[in-house]
């Protein structure tokens, strides 16, 4: 990655290597984008939670800044009209899918959720939309870890953390709205390999993994 | 060049074989059989069976060759009859009675049986060709050319009609000239984006990185497509040549054809071709002795409709999950293997050998401007003639659907067309003079897609559609991105509320909202368009919409729970008990007029009454809301 550039996000200033992807950068100088899934030292870029959108001048529609390498005069607007249309109802959409709890889960007060829902003044509880609860069994097979997919917004994290340190045990798997993040061959957690590390609670940005109390 | 000198004489050498080897099969009656998936499926072996038992049964010297599909699925199976002293004659539907009989007729006492022909293939005075019928008129077959008329399994077929004459005019040029001509042909994408073909080529071209790839997509995921499996089972050298031209245009040499697994026969025919081009030295190393090498092999696909997408196509045939990810980087600048890619559709190559033979200006003259050649269509729903069909660019929805389809079928009333699969939309009557091209579906709200074209008639509830489309592709999401997975989940919930009437009055709102930000934020494509049919059957029929949520009611009466049976007494003939044992869970009863009346407690709207009630009294109705047939049974008082 190369030279220093400049260009604009919100009016300010911002100096970066060319490349870097926006959404790291602005993170960088204090500007705050909602996002879940996208890890800055990550060669994989899911950019599947959709919820990174900015506007970009001279591009037609909002696009996700975890994708969007910087460049040279660039001017980015992290709040228009389009882009809060569109995060909040990605925003819905993930909580009308997850189960909600907030007294009795074990991020709360650290959870990116409530973080979102802080900084871009959005409900937690989805407005228009009736929650589609997974029911799904949590798990507490493992030594030392809980796992309640009812609560998973499919960001990835904790999958690339287990495949970094752990026995890389978890994955994705089915599709469409059944997709979850689960082990090989759906085993219990306790039952899988898992070896207890605690690290994919710990790169849980919510309360779907978490270290038991 | 000399080698190219070379090349141009071991072709013609080939050629001049194939002539005479093809030329062989004339000096007997040709017989030829529609032997495709869609032949095979109306019996097309059965008749290749019959046919040679009955030649052998009367001592009967004649050729009978299996051949591709000629795109009338509505006459499968389809005969073309070759005998000297005759036009050649296409005969449909014929079944191995029909088939045996007009060959006994036709090659012992000289009678065509013109009273099965569908038409004849060459100018004469007994029987008319395609250019008599509109179908004739408007289509124009470039790719779809050769099917049904050589033999799929034989390459001196195809040599002999003028095949791999373009891969040998290409090798003495230079690989930059092949780019401009395509580029200049303006020839864009068939697998639904339209891209332009020339440009993702000198992308790929221009691309750091080596070697090269080439892949055909050939998953053809849409439900009620076949146009690119016919192609492939039909005249698969064609999308060979094509594949090896741009191999040559863009600095490849090797290419992949990504087939679905459900497509056995194309598998088969396509392995063939490649075998076949290789032992004719078309294919493989040093090209008929040019120096340049090619090779091609075929990937099945396993599978989900996703895997069409060209990112997730990559993934899977990498053994990853077939899960789209981001672009860029697009496939051209970093595909395979995370090398310069070009993927292109099946009729996109194909046309290729074409445009090379033609020139670009040929191209451009059959279409538009914009949208240069011809469109390749699967006619299908309630239409009369459905099958294949090929017609330039900028022919309207209005002649394709009432010329060349020849219409409606039964008589009953156009409704809409669900054009371009199941992430098209639905265009009403209003929209019939729209030219078939990538721009004007895209501004109607509809789109070109790969060519899925689904008519609709009066029966059918456009709610109803939207849920049918909806369910297709929120099953087929992959789940990796929040919109697409669960923003076409919600929405089809609601719509699935409102065909059970229990939709409310702000849902069309919800609707169109949720429709917009899932085609803004979705990933890749098929989130991007899987709100089509709801947006555009809400746009053109929201009166349909309103009367399910608002009255209860389904307007073309083919929501169930929408509607009631009902028994009309005036025309119930009493003393007939058609309806009565037709019904499987006995709700019909006679009442003491003997007039026939339903139980609707017990009903569970399965049709059978309706059915079974004899057309010459035609007393059985569907009524929606369900509570009309409380009001109708006292105004007519029926007890
Ligand atoms: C969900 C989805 C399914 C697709 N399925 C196909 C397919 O079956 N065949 C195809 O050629 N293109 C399909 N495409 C389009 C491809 O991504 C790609 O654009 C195309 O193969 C490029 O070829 P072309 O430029 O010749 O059109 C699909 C796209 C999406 C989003
Ligand atoms: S469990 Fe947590 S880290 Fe893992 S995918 Fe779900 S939300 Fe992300
Ligand atoms: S739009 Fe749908 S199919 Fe495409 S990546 Fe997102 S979830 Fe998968």
């Amino acid at each position: 990655m190369g030279n220093q550039i400049t260009f604009t996000v919100d009016g300010k200033i911002i100096n970066a290597a060319e490349g870097e992807m926006l959404l790291w950068t602005a993170l960088d100088n204090d500007i705050y984008i909602p996002h879940l899934c996208g890890e800055r030292n990550e060669k994989e870029r899911p950019a599947s939670c959709r919820l990174c959108f900015v506007e970009v001048d001279g591009r037609p529609a909002p696009m996700p800044a975890c994708t969007l390498p910087v460049s040279e005069g660039l001017v980015v607007k992290t709040r228009s009209e389009r882009v809060d249309a569109l995060v909040a109802a990605g925003f819905e959409l993930l909580m009308s899918n997850h189960r909600l709890d907030c007294k009795n889960c074990p991020a709360n007060g650290n959870c990116e959720l409530q973080r979102i829902a802080k900084a871009r003044k959005l409900r937690l509880k989805p407005k228009n939309l009736p929650v589609l609860d997974k029911g799904l069994p949590v798990d507490d097979s493992a030594p030392g870890i809980l796992y309640d997919p009812n609560k998973c917004v499919l960001c990835g994290r904790c999958i690339r953390a287990c495949r970094h340190s752990g026995n890389g045990v978890l994955g994705f798997t089915r599709r469409g709205f059944e997709r979850i993040v689960a082990t090989f061959g759906d085993l219990p957690l306790g039952d899988s390999g898992c070896q207890g590390c605690g690290d994919c609670a710990e790169a849980c940005p919510i309360g779907a993994l978490a270290k038991k109390a | 060049m000399a080698s190219n000198n070379q090349a141009a004489a071991v072709y013609a050498t080939l050629k001049e074989e194939a002539e005479q080897n093809r030329g062989k099969l004339f000096e007997k009656p040709l017989i030829l059989i529609g032997a495709a998936t869609c032949g095979r499926a109306a019996g097309a072996l059965k008749l290749v069976e019959e046919i040679n038992n009955e030649l052998s049964r009367l001592q009967l010297e004649a050729n009978v060759v299996e051949v591709g599909c000629m795109g009338h699925c509505y006459a499968e199976p389809i005969m073309v009859i070759y005998n000297e002293g005759f036009p050649p004659i296409a005969y449909g539907n014929v079944n191995e009675g029909v088939g045996a009989r007009i060959v006994r007729d036709y090659l012992t006492d000289g009678d065509p049986g013109y009273e099965f022909a569908l038409v004849a293939l060459e100018p004469n005075d007994f029987f008319p060709t395609y250019s008599d019928f509109p179908r004739g008129i408007h289509e124009n077959k470039i790719v779809l050319d050769q099917c049904g008329f050589i033999d799929p399994q034989n390459i001196e077929h195809y040599i002999a009609t003028g095949g791999y004459s373009a891969l040998v005019k290409v090798l003495e040029a230079d690989p930059g000239e092949i780019i401009k001509t395509v580029k200049a042909s303006g020839l864009r994408g068939r697998g639904g984006a339209g891209f332009p073909t020339g440009l993702k080529w000198e992308t790929c071209s221009n691309a750091g990185g080596t070697p090269k790839y080439l892949i055909c997509n050939a998953d053809e995921g849409d439900p009620g497509a076949f146009m690119d499996r016919t192609i492939l089972e039909s005249t698969p050298h064609s999308l060979l040549e094509g594949m090896i031209i741009a191999g040559r245009a863009v600095g490849s040499e090797k290419g992949y054809i990504y087939i679905r697994a459900e497509y056995p026969l194309a598998v088969e025919r396509v392995n063939q071709a490649v075998q076949q081009a290789h032992e004719k030295g078309l294919l493989g190393e040093n090209i008929l002795g040019t120096g340049f090498s090619f090779n091609i092999e075929i990937f099945q696909g396993s599978g989900a409709f996703v895997c069409g997408e060209e990112t997730a196509l990559i993934a899977s045939m990498e053994g990853r999950a077939g899960i789209p990810t981001h672009k860029p980087p697009f496939p051209a600048d970093a595909g395979l293997w995370g090398k310069p890619t070009v993927i292109n559709n099946v009729k996109s190559f194909s046309y290729v050998p074409h445009i090379i033979n033609n020139g670009a200006d040929w191209f451009k003259s059959i279409g538009t401007e914009k949208n240069p050649g011809t469109a390749i269509f699967a006619l299908a729903g309630k239409i009369e003639n459905t099958g294949l069909v090929e017609v330039p660019m900028s022919t309207t929805l209005n002649e394709l659907i009432f010329e060349v389809g020849s219409g409606i079928a039964g008589g009953k009333q156009f409704k809409a067309v669900q054009i371009g699969g199941p992430s098209g939309g639905c265009l009403p009557e209003s929209a019939l003079e729209t030219p078939i091209d990538f721009d004007s579906l895209t501004e109607a709200g509809a789109m070109m897609g790969s060519g899925g074209m689904v008519v609709l008639d009066e029966d059918d509830c456009m709610v109803e559609i939207a849920r049918y489309f909806l369910d297709f592709t929120q099953k087929e999401s992959c789940g990796k991105c929040t919109f697409c997975r669960l923003g076409t989940k919600h929405m089809l919930d609601i719509l699935e509320r409102i065909t059970k009437g229990h939709g409310k009055p702000e849902d069309i709102e919800l609707l169109m909202e949720m429709a917009a930000r899932v085609k803004e934020g979705s990933l890749c494509n098929l989130g991007k368009t899987a709100p089509n049919p709801v947006l555009s059957t809400i746009k053109h029929f929201r009166d349909e919409y309103e009367a399910h949520i608002n009255e209860g009611r389904c307007p073309s009466l083919m929501c169930k729970d929408l509607i009631a049976y009902y028994i009309l007494p005036d025309k119930c003939e009493r003393s007939c008990d058609a309806c009565l044992g037709s019904c499987p869970v006995e709700a019909i009863f006679s009442n003491e007029d003997r007039i026939k009346v339903i139980d609707q407690e017990k009903c569970v709207k399965c049709d059978s009454c309706k059915v079974a009630c004899p057309p010459q009294y035609e007393a059985i109705v569907k009524l929606s809301p369900p509570s009309e047939v409380a009001a109708r049974e006292q105004g007519e008082g029926v007890k």
